[in-house]
């Protein structure tokens, strides 16, 4: 039986860790590097990178040491020399070649988002390339209404007019091979993901869909695959900041009868 | 010394650090020479048919290769993409011919596509078949990762020595003379996947 699966974001900015409450960031935790050796890699399913981008100039950070900034390939490169599952890299994709190098860098699937919405075309092109199954269109969703949902570009700043599902449902349409959905009211709430949300994509849709934003505690992923119908569930903060690892979060899911790999 | 065939696309990087990691001394190369020298030789693949076959024929890998494997018989290890342009064709965006050096041709998954999505993208159970040399020591029930949309198939299951079911049963392991190859990635498959690549690095064909 096809399991379900448990992945663990980073979110990196300037080359470092970073967590964000509704995509701002909120806090520079540190050296990405540290936490993947604190993530327990045996027990996660995925690994996913995610550059949000630079600032352009230093933060303060908390631990004062400016030279644990990490160019984002160095953090593939070692990934994957670390970690035998697969990894996906998302953050500023534009064109094949970007796409070719992440991937040469140690990646096996990339992320598009806004680049998806601005040129459309690239999906198509990318899938043709490298194989649908390699690309996944990462979609961030802000609520309009109790039951409507509009697609936000760069980084949750620009409001594009587009209903998610029709958005998710052309993305499926144009040869992606499976959608990241993120919400941005959840995201760093610890509150639980949007499960009407996610599930008014996975049972639309035939490709996989991967939940991500506002995970606070393991009951929060059971519920994202028994009322979000995800195929998988994805975290950032929970990794980092929780005492407890991915292999109890496995443990958990496991006892509560959801399908995982152990 | 295992060569890992770079013909432009592929998780080059990941293939080696495996084998790396379990022993191995990899080199990735699209040189004849360094073929030549090699023991054991992998063909890795992410990607599509067409792009697969066109970028081997570009780089004037598949007389080599050929060579290599089937007139010398080394021990091969297709992975993947690498598995299917093993096959006499696909239908991948449009009818492609493949190397054809398996009995075996490539066609999309055709099952219930609201049950079960498309790709086959996850980690899933492989059953053994008897005498498998890839799966060796892998219990029952080993689970791998895979990502495709397409598989083998109009192959004869002497050849098949894993299987997987997704809608349908389809090959997951197969082993013909000198050729293994396996539609998941073992490089990303933690344990078991690392296993498996340290079994293709023991296997010595009578």
């Amino acid at each position: 039986m096809l399991k379900k699966r448990l992945i663990a974001c980073l979110l990196i900015q300037d080359g470092k860790l970073v967590r964000t409450r509704n995509f701002r960031t909120e806090r520079i935790i540190g050296n990405p590097i540290v936490a993947i050796e604190y993530l327990n890699a045996w027990a996660i399913d995925e690994i996913m990178v995610l550059d949000i981008g630079s600032t352009g100039h230093y933060v303060e950070r908390l631990d004062n040491n400016l030279e644990t900034k990490h160019l984002l390939t160095d953090v593939i490169k070692y990934i994957s020399s670390k970690c035998f599952v697969p990894l996906t890299v998302g953050g500023g994709i534009k064109t094949l070649s970007d796409i070719r190098a992440v991937l040469k860098a140690g990646a096996d699937k990339v992320s598009i988002n806004t680049n998806a919405i601005q040129n459309p075309g690239l999906i198509p092109a990318a899938a043709e390339t490298f194989g649908s199954q390699c690309i996944v269109v990462s979609i961030d969703a802000k609520k309009t209404s109790t039951n409507s949902y509009q697609v936000f570009t760069d980084r949750g700043q620009t409001a594009t007019g587009k209903s998610v599902l029709e958005w998710a449902k052309q993305v499926e349409k144009l040869g992606a091979g499976e959608i990241l959905i993120n919400s941005i009211d959840r995201d760093g709430t610890h509150n639980g993901y949007d499960y009407k949300l996610i599930s008014k994509l996975a049972d639309n849709l035939n490709i996989p869909v991967i939940a991500i934003g506002g995970v606070g505690k393991w009951n929060h992923f059971v519920k994202g695959f028994n009322s979000g119908h995800a195929s998988a569930v994805a975290a950032a903060n929970i990794f980092h900041f929780s005492e407890q690892s991915a292999q109890q979060a496995k443990k958990y899911l496991s006892k509560m009868g959801i399908d995982v790999r152990l | 010394m295992i060569a890992i065939v770079d013909y432009g696309i592929g998780n080059l990087g990941s293939v080696e650090n495996a084998l790396k990691y379990v022993g191995g001394e990899p080199i990735i190369t699209s040189s004849p020479n360094v073929l030549k020298n090699a023991d054991r030789i992998i063909l890795p693949g992410v990607g599509a048919f067409a792009d697969g076959m066109k970028f081997l024929k570009d780089r004037k890998l598949i007389e080599p290769l050929y060579n290599e494997i089937i007139t010398k018989k080394k021990p091969l290890l297709g992975l993947c993409l690498g598995m299917q342009l093993l096959a006499k064709n696909s239908d991948e965006y449009g009818l492609h011919l493949g190397l054809g050096w398996i009995p075996a041709v490539v066609r999309r998954f055709k099952i219930d596509e609201s049950k079960y999505k498309i790709p086959h993208v996850g980690w899933n159970n492989v059953k053994p078949k008897k005498n498998s040399i890839l799966l060796t020591n892998l219990g029952q029930s080993p689970v791998f990762y895979f990502v495709h949309s397409y598989h083998l198939c109009e192959i004869s299951p002497t050849i098949v020595t894993g299987e997987c079911n997704y809608g349908i049963n389809f090959p997951a392991v197969i082993e013909y003379q000198n050729i293994l190859a396996t539609q998941f990635h073992p490089e990303k498959s933690q344990q078991d996947g690392l296993k498996l690549l340290k079994n293709f690095i023991n296997y010595h064909p009578s």
